[in-house]
């Protein structure tokens, strides 16, 4: 009986997007009932469902062969935990720009954007209606061990750890950096890292496999454009959400970086990603049906 | 090009025999005569639009005029037109408007029920809480820079660049003004972040001639992507948290910190009659043990209202004249001088195009290491700090309707006694007793208590 438990459970726990819908269902529920946030679940349920019926409706009109809702569940969780509208209107577009994204920005077999990322930075940026609250967090440097744990559990399962860990130190770096050279006490600089909004930008959504460069070393060059665009934004043009728009700038650049360092393409829940290679050297079209998305 | 920034302001002040003292704003502090720093409630004014935004700084330093002075980091060097003396009436009405308030709903006849409700306001915010050659020459000799100088209304006002914290510290020092020890490590960030320095001191003789015995607050109005507050330069030397009341206009909606959590104030609960008489009391309760629930680490949003109208009101909206005095430059003056708005009119949305933000925080360096960071959302729910109280009917009626209604109040008035004590933290037990109300009875003992007794 233990035996056929496992048999169940291993493909489960093989495919990191499992833990990642337990862990952002968690972190919801939490943001809802412990702090306040400002979304209910009415607004949670209605995205969900839009996200769900976006990408259910995305698979028919691209002849795929099977509908997956983990993909959109956990874009439409992300949308729950940081996007903030009095328009459930825009929610809802949300949900669907996040999910029709990833069939309409393709290159190379890949979807460009993160999908929650285009989502709200698109709509920050068409309708000015939509806001990203970072400080709904708070800075409980409990709450921030704990995001960090759970999150690296995920980045971990997802075997793209090296860009979450490559955007923490250059992030660090240059938060560190710019304070010891204004001479500002170390505290300042630890307060803005603690943030439960930048936590959960590195460990869920920079993290994102599936729209990072294949490569380690163009990851790890990610990552670097990726914080120094977030601080420039941050701190020299003193915008907020400083990560999220430079992700979104950043996404342009990554099929740029496929091609100068090519590697192996990610899928989700494969044990041996060699067995997906793509030569991005001899750009190989593959068939979209076998797009996990 | 370094985009420096915005507006902060701090408070140093200075008190030496002869020169002036200090005094604080933005949760900064006022200083007595002698060294000892006490921390005392600050309100600003923050109106924004798009990378503009006009500043308004009020005290309560009730102190000698000549111990006065403020020094506020400023994003650029201020022409004359950019300052301006405020009226302090207008943050009265402001705080008036939007603080939080008791209504009251008077139960009727229970055979023939009809509620009405009355507004009062809520205690207000202020209750909570040497020779020019020579000057120049030594500023020189210490890498401080005299950009401008001006006087404005009963100020004489210095605009500073400096070179290092601690040639401005000095320069100041030497110029009278007794700088708390640690701010030179302050002043330091602020100085390698290119901003200058607004130095203000009372001018005793236009103070004199302008007729004024209050200082008026000072308003600066700059443009700077920074939508910020600093408070660190305030919490230097300070005695224990101090207490500060941002009152946000802006044109989309209302108005959050990024790097500190906002949290709305608790609300709309019904609370027992006797608070009426200690409202003010009630309101300093439920606000300490509200910050303590959060760590002393939130900010609380107590107001977010569009300004052209008000339910139930606690003061009569901002007219478009003052409202222009506060500095919302975007709003037309509609010559109605200081008419107020009108209560009721539920205009079309945003008809001003001003949204209120009342923000309330009680900070210090433990657990507000870095300034003030607000972000403007579109986000035009409107909210207030609102309490409830419900007079009992006293009327001999027998009817059914009565004796149940009777029966229910038993219930209510426990209800309001256990919300007072999980708002304000105080002792249940003496609540019922103000109350004149007993206890709810005891759950009856369970069958096993009384086995072995």
């Amino acid at each position: 009986m233990i035996r056929a438990a496992f048999r169940f459970l291993r493909p489960i726990a093989r495919d990191p997007r499992h833990y990642q819908i337990a862990i952002l269902s968690a972190l919801l529920a939490y943001g809802m009932l412990g702090l306040d946030f400002d979304i209910d679940s009415g607004s949670s349920a209605v995205i969900l469902s839009t996200a769900l019926l976006t990408q259910y409706l995305c698979t028919r009109a691209w002849h795929l062969s099977s509908f997956d809702p983990r993909s959109p569940l956990i874009s439409g969780l992300s949308l729950c935990l940081l996007l903030r509208t009095d328009d459930i209107e825009l929610a809802l577009a949300a949900a669907v720009v996040a999910v029709a994204s990833k069939f309409i920005f393709r290159v190379n077999g890949k979807h460009l954007f993160n999908p929650t990322n285009i989502a709200i930075v698109g709509l920050m940026a068409l309708t000015g209606r939509v806001w990203v609250s970072p400080g709904q967090w708070g800075n409980v440097a409990f709450f921030a061990f704990l995001m960090a744990c759970l999150g690296g559990l995920v980045v971990n399962r997802a075997s793209r750890s090296d860009v979450t860990y490559a955007f923490i130190a250059f992030y660090m770096t240059l938060v560190f950096g710019r304070s010891l050279w204004l001479g500002e006490p170390l505290t300042i600089p630890t307060h803005r890292l603690q943030n439960g909004a930048l936590l959960l930008f590195t460990f869920f959504m920079i993290s994102d496999p599936r729209t990072t460069p294949n490569s380690r070393v163009g990851r790890i060059l990610f990552a670097f454009l990726a914080a120094c665009g977030a601080w420039y934004i941050q701190f020299r043009v003193f915008r907020t959400n400083g990560p999220l728009w430079s992700l979104a700038i950043c996404s342009l650049a990554v099929p740029l970086i496929d091609w100068l360092l090519p590697a192996r393409r990610y899928e989700w829940g494969q044990p041996k990603p060699e067995a997906l290679l793509v030569e991005a050297t001899k750009p190989q079209r593959i068939p979209f049906k076998e797009v996990h998305i | 090009m370094r985009r420096i920034a915005s507006v902060v302001a701090v408070l140093i002040a200075a008190a030496a025999w002869n020169s002036p003292a200090l005094v604080a704003f933005c949760g900064f502090y006022v200083a007595k005569a002698d060294t000892k720093l006490f921390n005392k409630a600050s309100q600003v004014v923050l109106v924004r639009q798009g990378d503009r935004t006009v500043l308004t700084m009020a005290n309560d330093f009730k102190g000698d005029p000549k111990e006065f002075a403020v020094v506020i980091p400023v994003p650029t060097v201020l022409q004359k037109g950019q300052i301006h003396i405020g009226e302090k009436a207008l943050l009265d009405h402001l705080d008036a408007y939007s603080a939080p308030r008791l209504v009251e709903y008077f139960d009727e006849d229970p055979c023939q029920q009809i509620l009405y409700e009355r507004a009062m306001p809520m205690p207000r915010a202020s209750a909570v809480a040497g020779g020019m050659a020579e000057r120049d020459t030594l500023a020189k000799s210490l890498g401080v820079k005299i950009e401008a100088q001006y006087t404005v209304g009963e100020y004489d006002i210095l605009i500073l660049s400096a070179l290092q914290s601690t040639g401005l510290e000095t320069w100041l020092r030497e110029s009278g003004y007794r700088i708390p020890p640690g701010a030179a490590d302050v002043l330091t960030s602020y100085i390698r972040q290119n901003l200058k320095f607004f130095v203000a001191r009372v001018n005793l003789k236009e103070q004199a001639k302008l007729g004024f015995t209050m200082l008026r607050p000072i308003q600066v109005a700059y443009e700077s992507p920074k939508f910020m507050l600093p408070i660190r330069l305030g919490m230097v030397n300070a005695d224990g948290p101090q207490e500060l009341f941002v009152y946000a206009l802006s044109s989309k909606g209302r108005v959050e910190t990024t790097n500190y959590r906002t949290v709305k104030l608790p609300t709309g609960m019904d609370v027992p009659v006797y608070v009426k008489s200690r409202f003010p009391d009630f309101y300093k309760a439920m606000f300490s043990r509200q910050a303590a629930k959060e760590n002393l680490s939130a900010i609380f949003t107590e107001y977010a209202w569009d300004t052209s109208w008000c339910d139930p009101c606690a003061a009569d909206p901002l007219s478009s004249a003052e409202l222009r005095q506060l500095g919302v430059f975007w709003v037309a003056d509609l010559g109605n001088g200081t008419r107020p708005g009108p209560r009721f009119p539920i205009p079309v949305p945003g008809a001003q195009g001003v949204f209120m933000t009342r923000l309330h925080v009680r900070y210090d360096a433990a657990h507000f290491p870095e300034d003030l960071v607000f972000q403007e959302t579109a986000d035009r729910t409107n909210f207030q700090g609102r309490y409830v109280l419900r007079h009992a009917w006293t009327g001999d009626s027998t009817c059914d309707a009565a004796v149940h209604y009777r029966a229910e109040l038993t219930q209510r008035h426990e209800r309001e006694a256990q919300n007072l004590a999980g708002l304000t933290g105080w002792n249940i037990t003496d609540i019922r007793r103000t109350m004149n109300v007993d206890a709810p009875p005891a759950e009856p003992a369970a069958w096993w208590q009384k086995i072995w007794k």
